[in-house]
């Protein structure tokens, strides 16, 4: 709803205000923030894009517990590999099978 | 006398214009995003509670198949076309969750098909959502620092 009120009252495209949100999600997973709304609100609050973000922080904080300052770069995806191959596998085999609609 | 009358129109016309353009439904585009991201986020929950009761899974584990699921879901919507449609109707409360996410990945790889392989599909596949991975772990990287920092 907050992203529907930014795109129809500013000229920011559907791209800026997505990543934006994602920044927004990282900046709550530094205080934990985000992971108490899941917490109350229920896991349908990992459904939005911010969950991505605060992920991504998570991840890459216990990455750096596990290896030190490496762990920053190896630990960042480890929560959101999932999602992310996923897309990639989904969209490829979506792309096989359907022809663009134009 | 008609004169002025056309003017009259002319300024009322002018001001009808403008208050059709500037606030396109902004309100009722916020209620209608409201209530798709609200039910989307539901049968999440339920999709997750179903996971963890079916498969004996960890929260986590339903959480990562319920995400799939969604996303597997809008890669075929896109497949079929039907997903821009959607969008249209129910506006942002597709966008913001991963539905968004999935769509501009497998959107990208529809429309870049004809260009083959490895110069269409292969570099074109992260056009949009290139923008998501990018600053999300720019942004996730400086804040695990400030993280670190503070908790230790």
């Amino acid at each position: 709803m907050i992203a529907s009120i930014i795109y129809d009252t500013t000229k920011l495209t559907p791209g800026h205000i997505t990543s934006l949100f994602v920044v927004i999600g990282a900046f709550l997973g530094i205080f934990g923030f985000y992971d108490v709304l899941i917490e109350n609100i229920g896991s349908g609050m990992s459904l939005p894009i911010t969950s991505f973000g605060n992920c991504l922080v998570n991840a890459a904080y216990e990455g750096f517990h596990e290896n030190g300052f490496y762990g920053l770069f190896s630990g960042m995806y480890s929560t959101t590999s999932a999602g992310i191959s996923g897309a990639v596998i989904f969209g490829f085999l979506v792309t096989l099978f359907f022809k663009p609609k134009d | 006398m008609i004169l002025t009358v056309i003017n009259v129109e002319k300024e009322e016309y002018v001001r009808l214009v403008e208050s059709k353009s500037k606030n396109p439904h902004i309100l009722e585009d916020a209620f209608i995003s409201f209530l798709t991201g609200g039910v989307l986020g539901a049968s999440f929950e339920v999709l997750t509670s179903w996971f963890i009761k079916m498969f004996d899974l960890t929260s986590k584990v339903a959480v990562g198949w319920s995400l799939l699921v969604f996303i597997f879901t809008a890669a075929l919507l896109t497949g079929f076309g039907v997903f821009d449609s959607l969008v249209s109707k129910f506006k942002f409360g597709l966008i913001i969750p991963i539905t968004g996410f999935a769509h501009s990945i497998s959107s990208a790889l529809l429309d870049y098909k004809r260009d083959g392989l490895i110069t269409g599909l292969g570099s074109n596949m992260f056009k949009l959502a290139g923008c998501v991975i990018l600053y999300g772990t720019a942004s996730a990287f400086l804040f695990a620092i400030v993280k670190v920092i503070i908790y230790g």
